[in-house]
C-alpha cells in the first residue's frame, strides 16, 4: 500500500495547502490554482498513520479545539507547536480517547483509535503523575507492556526484558532498579520514554518530552526520536520551544485552538505564520526569525 | 494457561511473601510480649469484657494470648483478618490519592443501617439481622462514594469540600433515622448505636466467616488486579490510553474498599474505620520503595493491630476494641516514622550524617591533592611526603580551624591522613590512592557538565562538590568513555582556575 510514499505525500501536501489557503491567508497559498475540495472527508488518505476529521473538543462548556482536520504523514518527526492554552496537550488526549470529543472522529490506519490502541505509543506530560510512587524506573517502563500482557497476569521474566532493553535504548539501564523519586527531570523524562518504546507502536503522541530536561537528555531524546522516524514510525510531539522547531522536526503542526497552518517545516514555519499563531508576541517571533536564519546559514 | 516462567515468578513472589510474612509474624510476637509483660502488671479484676464473666489472671491471659477460649479465638482472628484485608486494599486507596474517601464512606454507612433495621422489622423479620444490616450499609455506602464523586466532576467543588458534605450529611441522616427507630415500637434496636463505634463483644462465629471470607475476596481480588490497581494509580491517563477500562477499575477498587469498610463497622466502628484504611499503609511507605512489599508490609500491620488491639482489650474490662486496634496500628506507624529503612527519620538523618561526612572528607583530601599539585607542598609534585599546614587548607576551603580539625581526626581514623607535628598534616599512601580517585571523578564531572550540559564554567565548581560524592563507578566509567580524550591522563587537569 505504501509502494509509493512520494506519491502519497504529494497527495498530502496538496490536501495541507488547500487547509493553509483558508486558514493562513495569501502567503501559503500554492502557485497554482487548484479546484475547491470537497468537505466530504474523501481527501483524507485512507491508511495515514493518525487522521482527524473536523475535530471539536471542549472542557465543560468551553471549546477548545475547533474544527482541527488533520493528517498525519507516515515515517515523519512531527512538530506540534502553538501558545500556552492553544489545546496541543488536548489534542493529544482527545485522540486517545481519553477527552471525550464534541464532534468529528479519529482514525488510526483507518481504523478507529479504539481498535489500534497497540498500534499507538504514549508519552504523557511528566508533571502528570506523582513521581514519589513506590516504583522502580524498570517497573514503569513494564507498564508499557501491561496491554500486551493482559488482565489479572503477573509481569513475567521475558516482558521484564523486554523493558530493560528499552531503557538501555535510552542511557537508562544502570538506573533501572532506583526508585523513580531518585531520578533527575531528565532521567525521569527517558523512563516515560522507555514505557513508550516499551509499546512497539507505529504512532508515537509524546507530550512534551523535552520540557525541562537537561541538554545531554534533549540530544539523547532527539536521538532516539531520529532512531524512530529512521524505523518508519511516526512520531507527534507537543513542543514548547520555538527556536530549536527547524533544527528537531521535517514537519510541524501550528495550533492555536485551530488549525493554523501544518506541512513540511520549511514551508510553514515562517514569520507570517507564527505571527498568526501566537499574535503579537514579538520577542518569540524575533527568536524564530533568528532560528530560521540560522537554519538557512547551515 | 499459566506458562512454566510465570509459574516460577510467581513462586519466587510467594517465596519472598513468606520471608516478609515470618519478619511480620516475629514482629507480633514481640509487640503480644510487650502488651502481655503490660497487662501482668495489672492488678486482676472482674473482668467485662466478651461474656462477662471471665476474671482477668495471669492464667487466663495466657488463656487469651493461646486462643484457648472461643470467643477470644472468634474476636481475635475477625479483627486480624479484618486488619489485613483493609491494609491490604487502603495502600491502593492511599497511593490513589483518595485516602480520606474511605471516611466519608463509612460514615455514610449509618443511614443504610437504620433504613436496612427498619425495613425488615416493618417486614416481620429480625431488625437486626447482620447479614441484612451490612448490605444496607454497603448500598448507602455505595451512594456516599458515588456523590462525592459526581459532586467533583460536575461541579467546582474540591475534593475536600465533597468528602465534608458528604460525610456531614449522611452521618447527621443517620443519627437521625437512629432517634427515630428509638421512638418506634418496632422491638429492640438498643444494638444499633454499636456500629458507631464498634463492639467486638457482639461479633459471632459466623460474623468471624464472614469476614474471613470477605477479607478472602479482597485478597484475591488485589493479588489478581495487582498490576491494573498500580497502573490505576500510577498514571490514570497512560492507562486510560492503553485501553483498560479504568472507571471500571476505579469501581472495582472501591467496591473492595466498601467490602472492607461494612465488615469492619462492628468490630472497629464507622468513625475509626478510616484509620484501619489508612495508617497501616502510610506506615508501610516508610519500610519500602516497592508497591509489592508495601502491599505486604501493610497487611502484615493492620492484621497485627487487629490482633494485638483484640487481645489487649480482652485482658482489660471496659477497653473498646477499636480503640486499642487504633492505637495499635498507631504505634505501629510512630515506629515505622522513626525506624522505617526505606524513609524512615532516623534512617533519613543516618544517611544525612554519613554523605556529611563523605563530603567533607573528600574536600579534605581534594585540598590537600591541590595544594600538592601547585607545588606548594615542601616535597614536589605528587610526592607522598609533602607536609601540608593547617593553615592552607583553612585558606583553601574556608574551613573553621576547629572544623578543620575534628574532620582531620575523623580522616586519621580511616588511615588516609597523618599529623606531622602540630601544624602539619601529611596523606598515607592509602590516602593518595583515594584523593587522586576524588580529584579524578570530580574533574570528570566538571568536565561533563561542562561539555554536555550547557553550564557555565565559572558555575561548575558547586555543582561537582555535590555531585561527586553520590557518583557511582558506573557513571565514572561512562564519563570516562564520554571524555575519552580528557582521561587518557590518570587525573586530568582542573578546567577552572584553582582558587
Amino acid at each position: 500500500m505504501n509502494s509509493e510514499p512520494q506519491t502519497d505525500e504529494a497527495a498530502f501536501r496538496e490536501g495541507s495547502g488547500a487547509a493553509a489557503v483558508a486558514d493562513a491567508g495569501p502567503s501559503a497559498a500554492p502557485a497554482t490554482f487548484r479546484p475547491p475540495t470537497p468537505a466530504t472527508g474523501e481527501e483524507h488518505p485512507a491508511d495515514a498513520p493518525l487522521s482527524i476529521h473536523d475535530m471539536t473538543v471542549a472542557y465543560h462548556r468551553t471549546p477548545v479545539l475547533w474544527d482541527v482536520d488533520f493528517d498525519a504523514p507516515e515515517g515523519r518527526l512531527i512538530g506540534i507547536v502553538g501558545p500556552n492554552g492553544a489545546g496541543k496537550s488536548t489534542l493529544l488526549k482527545a485522540v486517545l480517547d481519553l477527552i471525550p470529543i464534541v464532534s468529528g472522529r479519529v482514525t488510526v490506519y483507518g481504523q478507529p483509535y479504539r481498535k489500534q490502541r497497540h498500534l499507538v505509543g504514549y508519552v504523557p506530560q511528566r508533571e502528570s503523575v506523582d513521581w514519589d510512587f513506590p516504583v522502580s524506573a524498570v517497573d514503569v517502563v513494564c507498564m508499557g507492556r501491561y496491554a500486551r500482557i493482559g488482565w489479572c497476569r503477573p509481569v513475567t521474566r521475558r516482558h521484564k526484558a523486554a523493558a530493560m532493553e528499552c531503557l538501555d535504548r535510552v542511557g537508562m539501564a544502570d538506573y533501572a532498579r532506583r526508585q523513580i523519586s531518585q531520578l533527575s527531570g531528565g532521567q525521569q523524562q527517558r523512563v516515560f520514554l522507555a514505557r513508550a518504546l516499551a509499546q512497539q507502536a507505529k504512532l508515537y503522541l509524546m507530550d512534551e518530552p523535552l520540557s525541562g530536561v537537561d541538554a545531554a537528555t534533549e540530544q539523547a531524546i532527539i536521538a532516539i526520536l531520529h532512531e524512530l522516524r529512521a524505523g518508519g514510525k511516526t512520531v507527534l510531539v507537543v513542543h514548547h520551544d520555538l527556536q530549536t522547531v527547524p533544527q528537531y522536526f521535517d514537519y510541524v503542526l501550528l495550533l492555536n485552538m485551530r488549525i493554523v497552518a501544518h506541512g513540511p517545516t520549511a514551508d510553514v514555519f515562517t514569520k507570517e505564520n507564527l505571527r498568526k499563531t501566537y499574535g503579537g508576541r514579538l520577542t518569540l517571533l524575533d527568536q524564530a526569525a533568528h532560528a530560521m536564519a540560522r537554519r538557512g546559514r547551515e | 494457561m499459566i506458562s512454566a516462567g510465570e509459574a516460577s515468578s510467581l513462586r519466587r513472589r510467594f517465596r519472598v511473601r513468606r520471608v516478609l510474612g515470618a519478619l511480620l509474624a516475629a514482629g507480633v510476637m514481640l509487640l503480644l510480649a510487650h502488651s502481655a509483660a503490660m497487662a501482668g502488671d495489672a492488678p486482676s479484676t472482674p473482668s467485662a469484657s466478651f461474656d462477662g464473666a471471665i476474671e482477668v489472671s495471669d492464667h487466663d491471659l495466657v488463656r487469651i494470648l493461646t486462643l484457648r477460649d472461643y470467643n477470644t479465638r472468634v474476636v481475635v482472628l475477625g479483627t486480624a483478618l479484618l486488619g489485613l484485608a483493609a491494609g491490604t486494599v487502603g495502600v491502593f486507596m492511599l497511593l490513589r490519592k483518595r485516602a480520606l474517601l474511605g471516611d466519608a464512606l463509612s460514615h455514610a454507612t449509618l443511614p443504610g443501617i437504620g433504613i436496612a433495621f427498619i425495613v425488615m422489622a416493618r417486614s416481620g423479620g429480625n431488625g437486626k439481622w447482620l447479614p441484612g444490616l451490612l448490605l444496607g450499609a454497603a448500598i448507602s455506602g455505595a451512594i456516599g462514594v458515588a456523590g462525592v464523586l459526581l459532586i467533583r466532576r460536575w461541579t467546582r467543588l474540591k475534593e475536600d469540600a465533597a468528602l465534608g458534605v458528604v460525610l456531614s450529611v449522611f452521618f447527621g441522616l443517620g443519627v437521625a433515622i437512629l432517634g427515630v427507630i428509638q421512638k418506634m415500637d418496632t422491638g429492640n434496636a438498643a444494638g444499633l448505636s454499636s456500629f458507631i463505634y464498634g463492639k467486638t463483644a457482639s461479633m459471632l462465629a459466623a460474623d468471624t466467616w464472614l469476614i474471613a471470607g470477605a477479607a478472602g475476596v479482597v485478597a484475591v481480588g488485589c493479588l489478581l488486579l495487582f498490576k491494573e490497581f498500580g497502573l490505576l494509580c500510577f498514571d490514570l491517563e497512560f492507562a486510560g490510553a492503553q485501553g483498560w477500562p479504568t472507571l471500571l477499575l476505579d469501581t472495582l477498587m472501591l467496591t473492595l474498599v466498601i467490602l472492607v469498610t461494612v465488615i469492619g463497622l462492628q468490630a472497629v466502628g464507622l468513625i475509626l474505620m478510616i484509620a484501619l484504611l489508612v495508617i497501616p499503609p502510610a506506615a508501610a511507605r516508610f519500610w519500602t520503595q516497592r508497591l509489592s512489599q508495601m502491599v505486604l508490609i501493610s497487611a502484615g500491620i493492620g492484621a497485627a493491630s487487629g490482633f494485638v488491639g483484640s487481645v489487649v482489650s480482652a485482658t482489660q474490662p471496659n477497653l473498646p476494641a477499636g480503640a486499642i486496634i487504633v492505637l495499635a496500628a498507631s504505634a505501629c506507624f510512630l515506629i515505622s516514622l522513626t525506624f522505617g529503612r526505606a524513609r524512615g527519620v532516623v534512617f533519613q538523618f543516618i544517611e544525612r550524617v554519613r554523605l556529611e561526612r563523605k563530603t567533607r572528607c573528600q574536600h579534605l583530601l581534594r585540598a590537600v591533592f591541590e595544594w600538592v599539585e601547585e607545588g606548594r607542598g615542601n616535597g614536589g609534585v605528587g610526592a607522598t611526603e609533602s607536609k601540608i599546614p593547617f593553615s592552607g587548607l583553612v585558606r583553601q576551603r574556608s574551613w573553621s580551624r576547629h572544623r578543620l580539625d575534628r574532620i582531620i581526626v575523623r580522616a586519621e581514623r580511616d588511615g588516609l591522613i597523618e599529623r606531622v607535628g602540630d601544624t602539619h598534616v601529611r596523606l598515607t599512601s592509602a590516602g593518595w590512592d583515594e584523593a587522586r580517585r576524588v580529584v579524578r571523578n570530580h574533574r570528570l564531572w566538571e568536565l561533563y557538565l561542562i561539555t554536555h550540559a550547557d553550564i557555565a564554567p565559572s558555575h561548575v565548581d558547586r555543582d561537582a562538590d555535590e555531585l561527586e560524592h553520590v557518583l557511582g563507578q558506573t557513571m565514572v566509567r561512562k564519563l570516562e568513555g564520554l571524555l575519552a580524550e580528557q582521561a587518557a591522563a590518570t587525573v586530568p587537569p582542573s578546567p577552572h582556575a584553582l582558587a
